[in-house]
């Protein structure tokens, strides 16, 4: 009554073939990330120290540390988020919250979709136009920092929509019921529920920021600069042009340099995203419904 | 007319309402008698939840419903221009067929409404443990709670949560409490926990019930309203609706002959 037959057999083989062949594609697919990260360790592991992370480059960036290269990085990203985070939960409070459905509405979501879509060197070019020139604020922290903020406006916008809206629709209602405005609701319990989706949005956005080349070439990182800015009007090294320059624009570079520079690029973007993960998980404990 | 709108907590004459081009109240004319329980009873989709949706304006979120006709509260025309929506929610407050506690404390839910309708104002922390336990009192529960009044309110059970729901609508004074299906989502202990209490409420506030539970309009409230089909169908002392309804109709769905 309850022994195998021919085509239940049959059924579990190529159950069986699916579920392998599934997993190998699966495999594959993180190998790169392996592969990447092994070659990096291995043939740029040995040139990391204290002294290589807090040193300058000498001898025509062949040697020496990548001190302000890091220093403008985080400079330049810090900056960037203290533009763009505002504004975008700004917005997107507006877009979730208060905007009612109509076409104007979905013209604003139409456009901030489409800003996602563009090309950073696009970007780089408008930073160029708009801050650089008709701002006046020349190559400098502050307009590569705007260009990137730009950047990452409509990521922190849709992350922050996407967590507000997340908090559940009853609990508008009932604050709605005791006669809360829509201000009061917001911000006494749909923002507060809502900080934990926020806060991933925008650390991962660090994670992308950090590695962004174009945007910040034109308008404020430079190509080597012996000594760290001394305000935002000044320019900056960058962790990412550098790496592009030490690795393709000077020549007698060591071998491991450029993996080096690259190594400590990767690590700190997948240190910022195990941070967000880490407080990911410790908001979502908090929160019980 | 005036008079008679006056007499009422809530008086609606020929209530029409649209949600899109779909009609979902037809010429709801309902005199609420003020203090009572009154329960609606009705098939699914008979308009008794919107109705009741209709008297505290949170129908109007929905950007395409319509409304003709009027509904008075204590004689004053809630749908006037010049009434202001908070304190339309501050005196009619309501209870959802869901239990939807805030997550935050059990405190915090209950100070909730009077928090943010007395901002500025300064409360030395006696008198709003006053306000707390007075409203947990009420509603039965402050014995069950005042051990832990800072643990999150979402960890209560269903019935726990809903009479909180109920308790903290009360610290803001409100006059009428709507309830649509309060007990849908609880086990019979806590349906007989929330009918208790509504029997408590009486008097000092008008209820007005939805309820698809045939048996508990008829424990739990002194008139009862039967409506199908958008329309109201008979209004009456509950005792009477249920051994003598005028209505075929009415007969045909309390013996259940209609979903």
């Amino acid at each position: 009554m309850f022994e195998e037959t021919e085509l239940i057999a049959r059924n579990k083989r190529i159950q069986g073939l699916y579920r392998t062949l599934l997993m190998m594609v699966t495999i594959l697919l993180v190998l790169p990330v392996l592969v990447i990260l092994a070659t990096l360790v291995y043939k740029g592991g040995s040139i990391i120290s204290m002294e290589f992370l807090f040193t300058d480059p000498v001898d025509g960036m062949t040697a020496g540390g990548i001190f302000p290269a890091l220093f403008g990085t985080v400079w330049l990203v810090t900056l960037a988020l203290l533009i763009s985070v505002p504004l975008g939960v700004a917005a997107a409070i507006y877009l979730s919250e208060y905007a009612a459905n109509n076409w104007f509405t979905r013209l604003i979501n139409l456009a901030i979709i489409n800003l996602a879509g563009v090309p950073s060197i696009v970007h780089a070019l408008f930073g160029v136009g708009a801050f650089v020139i008709f701002f006046k604020f020349g190559t400098s922290i502050l307009a590569a920092s705007m260009t990137l903020a730009i950047m990452t406006l409509p990521v922190v916008i849709v992350a922050t929509k996407e967590s507000l809206q997340s908090v559940p629709y009853a609990f508008r209602e009932a604050c709605w019921n005791m006669g809360a405005t829509r201000w009061q609701t917001v911000r006494r319990i749909v923002l507060p529920n809502a900080v934990s989706g926020i806060l991933t949005g925008v650390i991962l956005e660090v994670s992308r920021t950090t590695g962004e080349t174009a945007p910040i070439m034109f308008t404020g990182a430079a190509f080597f600069l012996p000594f760290l800015p001394e305000s935002i009007f000044d320019q900056t090294m960058a962790l990412s042009l550098h790496l592009f320059v030490v690795a393709t624009q000077v020549p007698g570079v060591p071998d491991a340099l450029p993996y080096g520079v690259a190594l400590v690029l990767i690590s700190m973007v997948l240190l910022m995203n195990s941070l967000s993960i880490a407080f990911r998980i410790y908001l979502r404990n908090q929160k019980k419904w | 007319m005036i008079m008679e709108q006056n007499n009422y907590a809530i008086c609606t004459q020929n209530l029409n309402l649209w949600y899109g081009s779909f009609q979902a109240l037809f010429d709801v004319n309902l005199n609420i008698k003020e203090g009572l329980i009154t329960s609606m009873i009705g098939p699914s989709g008979c308009g008794k939840s919107t109705y009741l949706r209709s008297v505290n304006r949170i129908n109007e979120r929905l950007g395409y419903v319509r409304i003709d006709g009027s509904v008075h509260v204590f004689g004053h025309n809630i749908y006037d221009p010049a009434v202001e929506l908070v304190q339309v929610r501050k005196k009619i407050g309501m209870v959802f067929q869901r239990p939807n506690p805030l997550p935050i404390s059990i405190r915090d839910n209950v100070l909730f409404g009077h928090r943010i309708h007395n901002k500025g104002q300064k409360f030395s922390k006696p008198e709003m443990e006053e306000i707390l336990e007075d409203a947990l009192r009420q509603v039965l529960l402050w014995d069950k709670v005042k051990d832990h009044l800072d643990k999150k309110a979402t960890e209560l059970s269903l019935e726990e949560q809903q009479k909180l729901c109920i308790a903290r609508l009360l610290p803001v004074r409100p006059k009428i409490l709507l309830m649509d299906e309060p007990c849908s989502a609880l086990d019979p202990k806590g349906t007989a926990a929330v009918e208790e209490l509504l029997w408590d409420l009486h008097g000092e506030y008008t209820v007005l019930i939805v309820t698809h539970n045939m048996s508990q309009a008829r424990r739990a409230s002194e008139e009862c309203i039967f409506m199908l089909h958008g329309k109201v169908m008979e209004h009456n002392a509950t005792e009477d609706l249920f051994v003598t309804p005028k209505m075929k109709e009415t007969a045909d769905y309390i013996e259940g002959r209609y979903g």
